[in-house]
């Protein structure tokens, strides 16, 4: 089985390409990138123009799919499918299930679902403490053995900062990083959006900045300390960005993800209070987005990571106080970015690529966000200019929480393979084949 | 501005569209003169022998309470009772409530034996925001008190109070103390007596100052004394005792010290028709001294009650008659 997908845009960050080339997909892998590529050595033929970007598939870092343990929310299956359908080939799944993804066990069990059900590839976070209750450590070596890519007690924060210089001494053994979820806990309390004005108009308890970016300040100084590799997860604060981009130019192995609703949106928009606004970070002030849009331009922050969290609708019905937090993200990633900063002129195409793909892929050193003869054929195929409504009623996925419900994006993926299997494809892709079909 | 008495014999346009009243924020200054307006007329059924008028006949409210206040039940209760509308109380111990479940349960249950209007109070702010998203207009909320967003009601039956002792808060000096940052009541008044120009200025330890208070229209203090100087009215809040467990401050006795208000303070710092007030129930010698409280000159504690219970028949009466021919006011009684 040979794919050519032709005349695209071939969008490669690794190798600086952004020029109209073929691609020939053979089973699984690339085996050809050249520029007219002879339609003799393909079965199949998929005519794109030079307005479809063919780019390496999209990474994220930040995802859960709530498996094992809460599948009213999502499972392995569902996320895997929204993920294909946002043009994602790769995603980190974060280990705080239930129960947490903190020994062999429930590895195997996680790891066994998604060779059963994934339609992508799906890489394993672990806790970096048992129960994410920050205590005791758990079997770092022996769980990176088993396909582990970063440890995380995600959700909740190392508050005790001597297990947390622990973890980044043993972590850095087998070389995967400790992602942060940069929280004092002490600090957010009772919480449920930005500490300001808006939080004091609707009468809500807030989040100072400070609870993020003292956690942040505290593990650059762990891993400068260690030798220990951080990744700071879906950062909202300018303070958080600042300290970020000093500890970079200090030199150390140092990343971060920023997601796209703390790029789009303010505290303003909770004023309705909409529970799909409410976050954790929270959304914050505007003087802080125009600093993570800062951080992302000019390199501080490595990738946008869309931190996919599933809730049913009886829990976000909830009351502010106690609905839970977070958005889904995957199936509206890559529109809103592109919307934003495409569409807006902020970041060239292979800039977006290297942020929502190239760098991730290099945070966690996932065989991922290239593309080159001879690799898995991960590829997204993107057309910048489709526009199209966001419906959370016809996501893939199995929940409906997306603060960007209603919005009119341009820009989305129309197809995407992984390892040579077209997963998804939109209906103008589909049209695309039968086009091809009828021509045969 | 014209007091309530002297615009109230001209018959006034129909200002009043709303089946809810959730914020003071939301407010037009023309929507406040219709309440004040109302109130002052239902005022008048409270000084007579028999107090009741057919008005509401037929109607039912529901007081639905998360959280205790036998006050400002009360007052609805009567306010309804006053109206002739059926009233059901539904008192929910905040020990049986779990995570705010069972409140659009409650809602739809109580809609579904069809009462008409429903006063909420709960901890949560935000809740009636929900609640009228999921009803529209099918259901006439009132915020009784959500969380620590507002209570619009106190702060209505608060102008309404000041203005029977004078003529326009344009320009009054108008202090609030206490704990701001957790006061529904004084973001409320906040609102509304700056909507009618008054200079308000809020008081309280840095600890109990909400962020963003910059962009409301007060000036915030942490020295009472600097704060009381010239003021025309002062307003003092209910401060939660657990707040020191918080280590929001750090005793009562220090609070009380400096934060209390007291007959040497007000005789230090303000002129002698400085007027006093409270929302209650009050905290004694804690925010407020029992001889100031109890100052027949100085405090219109007790009258803001009786206004309570006025402001309260004026706004069932308004959300309950929308779309009846209007809400002017020669049927109401």
């Amino acid at each position: 089985m040979k794919t050519l997908l032709k005349g695209g845009r071939l969008i490669n960050p690794n190798t600086q390409t952004d020029a109209v080339m073929d691609i020939l997909i053979e089973d699984d892998v690339i085996r050809a990138i050249e520029p007219n590529i002879s339609i003799q050595d393909a079965t199949t033929v998929i005519q794109l123009t030079p307005e479809h970007w063919v780019t390496p598939g999209l990474v994220d870092l930040h995802v859960h799919f709530r498996d094992p343990g809460q599948s009213a929310k999502e499972t392995t299956g569902t996320g895997s499918k929204a993920a294909a359908a946002g043009g994602y080939t790769s995603v980190c799944v974060m280990p705080n299930t239930q129960p947490v993804i903190d020994n062999l066990q429930t590895l195997d069990y996680v790891n066994n679902v998604i060779q059963n059900d994934a339609v992508i590839n799906v890489y394993p976070s672990a806790a970096v403490t048992k129960g994410q209750i920050g205590e005791e450590l758990t079997e770092m070596i022996s769980l990176v053995k088993r396909g582990v890519v970063a440890f995380t007690d995600d959700g909740h924060c190392v508050m005790n900062a001597n297990i947390m210089q622990l973890a980044l001494r043993y972590a850095a053994m087998v070389e995967v990083p400790i992602i942060c979820h940069a929280e004092d806990t002490h600090l957010s309390a009772k919480g449920c959006m930005n500490e300001g004005y808006h939080a004091t108009l609707l009468g809500l308890p807030g989040i100072p900045n400070t609870a993020e970016s003292v956690i942040v300040a505290r593990d650059i100084e762990l891993a400068r300390f260690t030798g220990g590799r951080v990744h700071f997860a879906h950062i909202s604060t300018r303070e958080s960005v600042d300290l970020i981009r000093r500890a970079k130019a200090d030199g150390l192995q140092i990343t971060a993800e920023v997601t796209p609703h703390h790029l789009v949106y303010t505290d303003a928009a909770l004023s309705g209070y909409d529970t799909d606004f409410k976050m954790h970070p929270p959304l914050r002030a505007e003087v802080d987005r125009q600093a993570l849009i800062n951080g992302l331009l000019d390199g501080t922050i490595d990738a946008i990571a869309s931190d996919h969290a599933p809730h049913t609708p009886d829990e976000k019905t909830l009351t502010m106080d106690h609905a839970p937090n977070g958005t889904i993200g995957l199936e509206t990633s890559l529109g809103v970015i592109l919307t934003h900063f495409y569409q807006n002129q902020l970041l060239r195409p292979i800039e977006i690529i290297q942020r929502m793909s190239t760098q991730p892929a290099q945070c966690f050193n996932l065989p991922a966000g290239e593309l080159a003869v001879g690799m898995p054929a991960d590829i997204a195929v993107i057309d910048p200019n489709l526009c199209w409504t966001v419906d959370p009623k016809r996501f893939e996925s199995k929940s409906r929480n997306s603060c960007f419900k209603g919005n009119n994006l341009i820009g989305k993926a129309i197809a995407t393979f992984v390892a040579g299997q077209n997963v998804y494809a939109d209906p103008t892709f589909e049209a695309l084949k039968q086009t091809q079909l009828m021509a045969v | 501005m014209p007091s309530p008495t002297a615009t109230l014999t001209q018959a006034p346009e129909a200002v009043w569209h709303r089946r809810h009243v959730i914020d003071s924020a939301l407010l037009s200054r023309a929507e406040v003169e219709e309440v004040l307006r109302t109130a002052k007329t239902f005022a008048s059924i409270l000084a007579r022998p028999i107090k009741k008028v057919p008005t509401l006949r037929g109607k039912v409210v529901a007081n639905v309470f998360y959280e205790d206040s036998t006050r400002t039940r009360t007052s609805f209760e009567l306010a309804a009772k006053y109206l002739s509308a059926d009233t059901v109380n539904f008192s929910v111990a905040t020990s049986s409530v779990k995570k705010g479940e069972s409140l659009l349960d409650t809602a739809q249950t109580l809609v579904a034996m069809g009462i008409d209007a429903m006063v909420i109070r709960h901890g949560s702010s935000g809740v009636c925001h929900q609640l009228a998203q999921t009803f529209g207009d099918k259901l006439a909320i009132i915020n009784a008190g959500d969380g620590t967003h507002e209570h619009p009601t106190q702060g209505l039956l608060d102008l309404y109070s000041i203005l029977e002792r004078v003529p326009s808060v344009e320009g009054l000096k108008i202090v609030i103390v206490g704990d701001i940052a957790h006061s529904r009541v004084a973001r409320s008044n906040i609102h509304l007596l700056s909507l009618f120009g008054a200079d308000v200025h809020v008081v309280a330890p840095s600890t109990l100052l909400p962020a963003g208070l910059e962009k409301l229209p007060c000036t915030a203090h942490h020295n009472l004394e600097a704060a009381l100087e010239g003021a025309d009215i002062v307003m003092g809040l209910r401060l939660q005792l657990e707040r020191q467990k918080s280590g929001l401050i750090p005793s009562l006795s220090e609070y009380a010290k400096y934060y209390g208000i007291t007959r040497e303070r007000l005789a230090l710092c303000c002129k002698p028709s400085t007027i006093v007030m409270h929302p209650g129930p009050m905290n004694r010698g804690v925010e407020i001294s029992s001889d100031i409280a109890d100052d027949p000159h100085r405090s219109i504690i007790t009258h803001q009650v009786t206004s309570g219970v006025a402001i309260r028949m004026a706004l069932l009466y308004l959300v309950l008659t929308i779309g009846n021919g209007g809400s002017s006011n020669e049927n109401i009684a």
